[in-house]
């Protein structure tokens, strides 16, 4: 699977996306800025992202945790997602996220 | 008792997450007193302020301990050896005096000086989010606070708080009495806040003396740091500006390396290089454990902090007291270690 990441500056990056393992991963891995603080706990808010409109409802939605601990993420909006909580998979090809400001 | 500056002691240790705490026992067992300086306002780092109800599942011997019951029994563990500690204190400088000790300076204007300091920082200090409005630094200080200190400095005054946690209800509760107008802001109408706090804001919305908004600040007004106004940006994409003296963002601590990187420890990759053996930097007498460290084959885990902090204890007190003798004991048949740890044996 692939997904489509715009970094903070507007850059696009195309990453292979390895079924199981997290978006999260699967961005930091590519290199890109994402901090990932607490590695995947859902207990940071610091892997961030935005997804793209036509994805939002293709995603299984946010559990009560990622909601509360999007409350403690900068500049939420209604597509706000935290990338740890998403996992790769063949329904999620190619998946369009922008990283949040930090 | 009145503290006497600078402080002498054997240890300064920076951080007191799990391997800056278990590093007090390890230390102790061989007769050095520790000191530790630490940001947070209590212990545990990560632990107690990222996931304190999270379960850890890869402490030896504890096949399930949440993050807060991890650093409460350390904290029990060192307990024989009553560490000094100073919460609300960054390490702000390290210098080398001439008779070799080293001498720290915290942000609070604290001196310690001692031959042996331990860097066990994690991923650096806790701080708070700034949330990502232009501009929003040079009112920082001023008029906009991550913190209330004095509640009297916000008396009628338009205050603006945006977070929907329990510091950001709890302000508006405590802060809505004395202000001319205060103002909620959030990303949805919904709060991970304790449930009668976000009652008692509701009461206070319906009584008409908080005005709470789903939305977020998009751009701050001002001169000379004072705030004058502040643009809010409704989910609908409606833009309203409201009238500002003092803005509270509350959107939790990050992490951020800060004073150490300058340290001259010739970090790689924001960590500290060093050696398997004695867990020394390339400074001699600076030591470094835990996540803030790197070296072949590191794993950031706490476990391996505790492994780490064990091993610069016995290079520790060579440099300590370098005319004395090792001699490594056991705390099952040691009478020695077990006179120290006030059980008997």
């Amino acid at each position: 699977m692939k997904i489509f990441a715009k970094d903070r500056d507007g850059k696009d990056i195309e990453i292979e996306g390895r079924e199981g393992w997290t978006v999260m991963e699967m961005l930091r891995e590519a290199g890109l800025p994402i901090t990932a603080e607490c590695g995947g706990a859902c207990a940071c808010a610091t892997c961030h992202v935005y997804i793209d409109e036509e994805w939002v409802a293709k995603l299984n939605p946010a559990s009560d945790m990622e909601v509360d601990m999007l409350d403690m993420a900068l500049a939420v909006q209604p597509n706000s997602r935290l990338s740890c909580q998403l996992t790769c998979s063949e329904e999620l090809d190619g998946l369009k996220v922008t990283l949040a400001p930090e | 008792m009145s503290e006497q500056n600078p402080i002498e002691t054997d240890v300064v240790i920076i951080g007191a997450g799990p391997a800056g705490l278990f590093a007090v026992f390890e230390l102790g067992l061989l007769d050095l007193k520790a000191h530790l300086i630490d940001i947070l306002d209590r212990p545990g780092g990560q632990c107690t302020e990222l996931y304190p109800e999270k379960p850890i599942y890869d402490i030896p011997a504890l096949p399930i301990v949440t993050g807060q019951e991890l650093v409460d029994r350390l904290i029990e563990q060192v307990k024989p050896f009553s560490p000094t500690f100073h919460f609300g204190e960054m390490a702000a400088g390290l210098t080398k005096l001439p008779d070799g000790r080293w001498k720290l300076t915290t942000d609070a204007g604290k001196e310690l000086i001692a031959p042996v300091i331990v860097i066990a920082a994690g991923a650096g200090s806790f701080v708070p989010k700034r949330p990502p409005i232009p501009g929003i630094d040079a009112y920082e200080g001023k008029s906009v606070h991550y913190a209330v200190r004095k509640m009297e400095s916000f008396r009628d005054k338009h205050v603006l708080i945006a977070g929907g946690g329990d510091s950001a209800l709890d302000w508006t509760l405590n802060l809505a009495p004395i202000a001319r107008s205060l103002t909620l802001v959030h990303h949805r109408d919904g709060f991970r806040a304790q449930a009668h706090s976000v009652n008692q804001m509701r009461e206070l919305v319906a009584a008409g003396k908080v005005s709470f908004q789903v939305a977020s600040v998009k751009a701050l007004h001002g001169a000379d740091g004072q705030l004058r106004a502040a643009t809010l940006l409704g989910h609908d994409k409606a833009e309203t500006q409201i009238d500002v003296d003092a803005f509270l963002p509350f959107f939790g601590l990050t992490i951020k390396l800060g004073p150490i990187a300058e340290f001259g420890l010739g970090l790689n990759e924001n960590m500290i290089p060093v050696d398997t053996a004695k867990f020394e930097s390339e400074q001699p007498g600076i030591f470094g454990i835990g996540d803030i460290i790197t070296y072949p084959g590191k794993l950031k885990l706490i476990l391996s902090g505790f492994h780490e902090a064990a091993l610069m204890a016995q290079a520790a007190f060579h440099i300590c007291r370098p005319h004395e003798k090792l001699r490594f004991q056991y705390t099952t048949s040691s009478s020695n270690l077990q006179k120290k740890l006030g059980v008997n044996g």
